[in-house]
């Protein structure tokens, strides 16, 4: 496995935010340009630092929702409610202000079209913003590893990029969809209506005896449930990646 | 300072105190692995420490328990930027694993059941600053916060403490462990905020 280690001093960076995208009620894509960014790859994240005007200073990371593009880095930031840093990012933060970051972070969650695949990729919730980083750089011209993708969501108004998963033609781009609902359900839906379990997996994953590459992001609950049914289902631990999504602390 | 956040207040200040710079409080105690959590049987559980020159010291389950145990309450400060205060653990502190360990080695990588890795230099480990830990709050620990026993080096990011923890290798050359490989810091002080290689 490469490591592409991050030799190099990791220093704070103001970026300007140039456009927002509300992605569900609670959820928005900020657009952000950076003028000395170094490059990412799909899975990595940043580390974001509000300074009151006393001084007090939080930082929290996010993940990097869009493969490298220049200076361009969209991060997805759900708001949680009783959070510090991301109402402030989600309600506040307008087109034209700065925000201080620094990155990327992370060497070990990432996944680029030539390490090959095939890739099975699983979502809880806003688990999905670094796994979209690699669907989007595979759909983009990046080689034709074939792509399945699980996302379990609450209910189909807290999907995040919906507009996106729906566009993507399975038979064209080889990137399959596949979703589960499990409170509330589109009208007249027919596919899966319960929480990720192993025999979900069973029919979902491409089979252990594939070698696939799965990722798996989302909240505490879902990664365990996840990784441990992959692991029955005789997949390598050491192919399964995961991380952890949460609310924790927003 | 960086530049001033317009319109951002951040939270009531006093807790921050006791703080690392750029930690937040957390009540609960979240999960961060690479990978599945690995379910090791007690039974077949052991305790490995090797020597620079090879030589293998091994403890089974039943050796840790029957070990003097203590009960330190420390506070955890993870890379991810959380932090959990006033902690209750249960462990047996490394110094009597290497109190009949004859070495003369500077550092240490620790190794876990499933992979993991991690680096310190061995006098982080010595002094009574780390422990094998196998409860938490009173309980057994459970395999996700790394059962049955993790690492507990609490003056360092949380990720210095490893889970699943299966062994210590003594070596004269310091080596980067698995966060250490992909741009972490190699001591990871959190009271000088050293998450990053170059920080």
């Amino acid at each position: 496995m490469a490591r592409a280690a991050l030799r190099g001093r990791l220093t704070w960076q103001v970026a300007d935010l140039v456009d927002r995208i509300d992605e569900t009620a609670q959820v928005r894509s900020l657009v952000l340009d950076v003028p000395d960014w170094p490059g990412h790859r799909p899975g990595q994240h940043v580390d974001v630092r509000l300074t009151a005007d006393d001084g007090y200073q939080a930082e929290r990371s996010y993940s990097i929702a869009t493969p490298a593009d220049g200076t361009r880095v969209t991060i997805t930031v759900e708001r949680i409610d009783d959070g510090e840093v991301s109402p402030y990012l989600v309600d506040e933060l307008g087109v034209g202000d700065k925000l201080e970051l620094r990155g990327p972070i992370g060497g070990y969650f990432v996944w680029q079209p030539s390490d090959g695949g095939p890739l099975f990729l699983a979502a809880g919730g806003s688990g999905l913003v670094p796994l979209m980083a690699m669907v989007r750089a595979r759909i983009g011209g990046g080689g034709h590893v074939p792509v399945r993708l699980l996302v379990s969501s609450r209910s189909p108004d807290e999907v995040i990029y919906g507009g996106e998963l729906g566009m993507i033609d399975t038979d064209q781009a080889g990137v399959e969809v596949i979703q589960t609902f499990t409170r509330a359900q589109p009208l007249g839906w027919s596919g899966y209506r319960r929480r990720v379990d192993r025999e979900m997996l069973d029919d979902v994953a491409w089979p252990a005896s594939d070698n696939p590459r799965c990722y798996v992001c989302g909240p505490t609950g879902f990664v365990e449930a996840v990784a441990t049914a992959l692991v029955e289902l005789g997949h390598e631990p050491g192919n399964i990646r995961t991380e952890r999504f949460g609310p924790t602390g927003g | 300072m960086g530049i001033v956040s317009r319109g951002f207040h951040g939270r009531a200040r006093p807790a921050q105190e006791k703080l690392p710079p750029g930690q937040y409080l957390t009540e609960d105690f979240p999960v961060l692995s690479a990978g599945p959590t690995p379910r090791i049987v007690r039974d077949n559980w052991t305790f490995t420490i090797t020597t620079e020159t090879g030589t293998a010291h091994r403890w089974t389950w039943q050796e840790l328990l029957a070990m003097p145990a203590e009960q330190p309450t420390v506070d955890l400060h993870c890379v991810t930027k959380w932090s959990k205060l006033h902690t209750g653990w249960t462990g047996v502190p490394l110094d009597a694993f290497l109190a009949d360990v004859e070495t003369a080695a500077d550092y240490v990588m620790v190794d876990s059941h499933g992979g993991y890795t991690t680096n310190l230099p061995l006098e982080d480990v010595t002094g009574g600053k780390a422990w094998v830990a196998y409860a938490f709050g009173g309980e057994p620990l459970e395999p996700e916060h790394g059962g049955p026993a993790r690492l507990l080096v609490p003056h360092l990011y949380f990720w210095k403490s490893a889970k699943w923890v299966s062994g210590l290798e003594l070596r004269d050359e310091d080596e980067p462990g698995f966060w250490e490989g992909y741009g972490y810091k190699n001591y990871g002080d959190p009271w000088r905020e050293q998450r990053y290689a170059g920080d």
